[in-house]
């Protein structure tokens, strides 16, 4: 430890590895998670863009790519990655005001992001097919 | 004695040696990405896989365009500040920890200005 505090001979706080698994604990750390993937999905995104404004061959291919079945799964990954990460971070900016940390709301709240990113990652899906 | 104050003897001893500009910064971008991504998201799914024309005339559209440019702007900086937090966190060897800090700037901004680029080319040439 940098600041010599005295901390007194008490026990250490338990390690990580102790805890029960909790929806709590588990979607904090999937926040992160999602968000570097959503950082990767955006290379796809980007490409398509350079795709688009080049030549119609470079288009196909990227676009083509991007429509094939291991283009569209990972296009769907993506998605819902990006809609968990909307809704968790809108949960985040509640709690940023201070709000919502009751734990029967944390869990409730928890609860809501998952059905609302189920929603909306159909939503989207349905979207891009029609 | 030390004349030093208890808050100047820890400064900067968080992980990342400063601390509430980019906090802000950060809730800034995602605010602003709540509308930003929605209307991103919907014009862009539905320009895949519809075709070189099809495509292009989506972001012909100034509208959309503009979207799409202030879109790229503000994810790409979320996702350095958040990139930042992520190896402030986990990387502790100092020189990989300084050699990632800088390539995440530079790498964030370039994608951001890339597709602003793409999306400029192709509002102006559709």
């Amino acid at each position: 430890m940098g600041a010599d505090v005295n901390r007194g001979n008490r026990p250490l706080s338990p390690h990580l590895q102790i805890y029960r698994k909790q929806l709590n604990s588990g979607m904090s750390i999937f926040h992160r998670i999602t968000g570097v993937a959503i950082g990767g999905a955006m290379l796809l995104v980007v490409s398509w863009f350079i795709a688009a404004s080049s030549h119609p061959k470079a288009f196909d291919t990227v676009d083509g790519l991007l429509t094939s079945w291991i283009g569209g799964l990972i296009l769907l990954l993506a998605m819902a990655a990006f809609w968990y990460h909307f809704f968790n971070g809108i949960r985040h900016l509640v709690w940023d005001t201070g709000s919502g940390f009751e734990l029967g709301e944390i869990h409730k709240s928890g609860i809501y992001v998952l059905a609302a990113t189920a929603v909306a990652t159909v939503i989207t899906w349905i979207v891009a097919l029609v | 004695m030390s004349y030093r104050t208890d808050r100047q003897r820890v400064q900067g001893l968080g992980v990342a040696h400063t601390g509430v500009e980019h906090w802000w910064v950060q809730r800034v971008y995602a605010a602003a990405l709540i509308p930003l991504t929605v209307l991103f998201i919907f014009p862009f799914a539905r320009a895949l896989g519809s075709g070189w024309e099809a495509a292009r005339a989506v972001y012909a559209s100034p509208f959309n365009a503009i979207i799409a440019m202030l879109f790229f702007l503000a994810a790409f900086n979320h996702m350095r500040l958040g990139l930042q937090d992520i190896i402030e966190d986990y990387v502790h060897q100092k020189t990989i920890r300084t050699v990632l800090l800088v390539l995440n700037v530079c790498g964030c901004w370039a994608l951001a200005l890339i597709g602003i680029f793409a999306v400029a080319r192709i509002a102006f040439t559709a």
